[in-house]
């Protein structure tokens, strides 16, 4: 299992604990023992594993990636990334996982909420941490999520407390300075107390013709009657690995939406997992992925009823040109005595030539008897019925082609409640789709 | 406007119109009429251009050109117009954005500068008003969701945005109950002007008590066997049309 690219990452981080990360406190440097010694156990996934069936993640493992460097940035790096008024919105910026106070615009905050560097927040936030970080994101759900957590410094801390509530949508901007194969693990805890609300985009870009690697972190706590509207927009270069995963976990009467959104990189897996966790929660999962070429993209969901009377929708939308492929795993457990529970799960993948590939499966995992859980899926070129209506409407072959495809695109983007949000999908989706003609 | 002669067509090499002939002049509202499996639908496919189906012999000329060489965009460009028996659901796209790019792409094609979204929600409104709907559906995705009603409202509204020459109605009113049927015929009769014809395929008397035919045709295995006035949807009501069978087999 573990061998020479298991030790690669071994060796980097024993240099990491004993220089950068030896002063954090104890709790946290037991969790990145942990978490490395569980990455040493089980090594880079393999496609004979199931939940690795059908993404090959080789080129990752056989890279040789080199830690990522704090570099400095100002604001300017990032604006185009940002939307909204940029006298008012609020914009934290990490570089390589690393906050980067200069370049960040948070002076609208409401007083109470914290946002910033993880590691800068132990000395305000300290229990709160070590109560929350790495509890929800679980080491042995994947060895990325492992290797992240070995390699846990500085980051992203988000906290709401109870009952305020963010007007403006809250942006972390995660941005990878990279000119030579090297790794970063931005790591991210978004805590929304009791009755708060917010909406949050994790938007995560670098530069195009690099083979940088960006292995990320999510974690969000939604605390009781809380509402988090969180969107992740995945438009890394497009020589670059990502690996993530996000990790809600929410309390009673709370409602978590998240929107993925995934148009860069070579070769990206994105694990989706959401904890209903009190009764009366929502969740809705959705995402769309516009890939071409031979990119490579494998939404794993999770979502997993613990309680009773909790709801859940899923949508995920792919769109896959050239050899493109897709894969969308929708695993669904209903834990015992979770009765009542509603849960939906919907994934179309649009195949716009013969050589895209898309596969498509849901797990479901039902432990309860009064419960209503639904499933479908579709998988194909576009619909020679509608192209027939649209051209009979006037619309030429290609014309209609454009509009049933943008389709696929625009279901899941008009769900997105923030309207400068939309635009700037809008104008990405448009843009990949116009640029392959 | 229409000359259809001795039309002949097929499906997956399968010949279902053997020989249709059928006039309609500028204004004039004519009904087909038919049992299942006639030939109906495919008389109202073969005339929108859908590329399933074969024409083997005949001709249909529109508005003095022949439209049988012509793609499904070019004929809707010319003012030729379809709703369609099973209206197909358009995912993400919304009802409003659709007719914009509908009606644009008619107005390109006729050298007509294209309607900006304000300029096209003018005209959208006042189409609604002019057929009495209200604008419910305009930001739902296209039939998603839609009644067996709604989308064939949409069919109507689609109609009424468009403004086509000729419209083919094919069996508006089947699977709709009579207050949605009465609803769909009074909006159509608002849109009848003497420049404009319409063809209604149907298998039932009842849209005709609300949208009055000048002719009525009766289709049956591919060809035209009888035409009159609206009293022959009357007496195929009465009768059935085993009447017209029979008749057929004692005349043969």
């Amino acid at each position: 299992m573990s061998g020479q690219p298991v030790a690669r990452y071994q060796a980097q981080f024993e240099q990491f604990a004993t220089n950068g990360a030896s002063a954090d406190p104890a709790w946290l440097r037991d969790l990145r023992h942990t978490a490395i010694a569980r990455f040493g156990a089980v090594g880079f996934p393999t496609t004979r594993e199931e939940r690795w069936r059908f993404t090959n993640v080789d080129a990752i493992t056989k890279a040789e990636f080199a830690p990522s460097v704090r570099v400095a940035v100002d604001a300017g790096a990032t604006a185009a990334l940002a939307f909204g008024d940029p006298t008012s919105r609020l914009v934290a910026v990490f570089v390589n996982g690393r906050f980067q106070p200069a370049a960040a615009s948070l002076a609208g905050l409401p007083s109470g909420v914290t946002v910033g560097s993880l590691t800068d927040a132990f000395t305000t936030h300290g229990d709160l941490i070590r109560e929350r970080l790495g509890k929800h994101a679980d080491l042995e759900a994947s060895p990325f999520t492992a290797l992240n957590a070995a390699f846990i410094h500085d980051g992203a801390f988000v906290h709401v407390p109870r009952d305020v509530e963010l007007a403006a949508p809250l942006q972390l901007v995660f941005l990878a300075k990279a000119d030579r194969a090297v790794v970063s693990h931005p790591r991210t805890l978004v805590i929304a107390e009791r009755g708060a609300r917010m909406s949050i985009v994790e938007t995560y870009a670098g530069p195009d013709g690099v083979a940088y690697w960006t292995n990320a972190v999510t974690e969000v706590v939604v605390g009781e009657n809380a509402a988090v509207d969180a969107y992740r927009v995945q438009r890394e270069g497009d020589g670059a690995y990502h690996t993530a995963t996000s990790q809600s976990y929410q309390g009673r009467n709370s409602v978590y939406a998240s929107n993925a959104f995934a148009f860069g990189s070579a070769l990206s897996r994105h694990d989706i997992g959401a904890v209903l966790d009190g009764e009366g929660a929502e969740a809705t999962l959705n995402g769309l992925s516009v890939l071409d070429g031979r990119q490579h993209v494998d939404h794993h969901t999770t979502i997993d009823h613990a309680k009773p009377h909790c709801n859940s929708w899923e949508l995920f939308n792919g769109i896959y040109d050239d050899r493109s492929r897709g894969v969308f795993t929708g695993r669904i457990i209903v834990r015992p005595g979770a009765q009542k529970t509603d849960s939906k799960q919907t994934n179309n993948n649009l195949l716009l030539t013969e050589h895209a590939r898309a596969d498509s499966q849901p797990q479901l995992e039902i432990y309860a008897d009064d419960v209503r859980c639904t499933h479908g899926a579709t998988l194909g070129p576009i619909d020679p019925k509608a192209m027939f209506y649209l051209r009979s409407r006037g619309l030429d072959p290609d014309r209609a082609r454009a509009l049933l495809t943008y389709g696929f695109g625009a279901e899941i983007l008009n769900a997105v409640a923030i309207d400068d949000l939309r635009d700037q999908l809008d104008g990405l989706i448009h843009g990949n789709l116009e640029s392959r003609g | 406007m229409l000359d259809i002669t001795n039309l002949h067509a097929s499906v997956e090499g399968t010949e279902i119109l053997h020989g249709v002939d059928l006039t309609i002049k500028p204004g004039e509202v004519h009904a087909i009429m038919g049992p299942n499996g006639s030939g109906k639908s495919t008389l109202a496919q073969v005339i929108a251009g859908h590329p399933s189906y074969e024409v083997t012999a005949g001709s249909i000329v529109f508005e003095g050109s022949d439209v049988l060489e012509l793609a499904a965009e070019a004929r809707a460009q010319a003012g030729l117009f379809m709703a369609f028996q099973y209206p197909v659901e358009i995912r993400g796209i919304t009802n409003a954005y659709f007719l914009r790019a509908a009606v644009n792409s008619v107005r390109k094609a006729q050298g007509l500068e294209e309607l900006d979204t304000i300029d096209f929600l003018d005209v959208l409104e006042k189409k609604l008003a002019a057929i009495g709907w209200e604008d419910s559906f305009l930001n739902r995705p296209v039939n998603e969701g839609f009644s067996g009603g709604e989308k064939k409202r949409n069919e109507i509204l689609q109609m009424a945005v468009l403004e086509p020459k000729l419209a083919v109605l094919d069996e508006t009113d089947s699977g709709l109950d009579i207050d949605a049927v009465k609803a769909v015929a009074e909006a159509v009769t608002k849109l009848r002007s003497p420049e404009r014809s319409i063809l209604i395929v149907t298998h039932y008397q009842r849209i005709l008590n609300y949208l009055t035919p000048d002719h009525v045709h009766v289709l049956a295995d591919g060809k035209i066997v009888r035409s009159g006035g609206k009293e022959l949807a009357l007496k195929l009501e009465e009768l059935g049309y085993d009447w017209l069978r029979d008749e057929a087999v004692a005349i043969s």
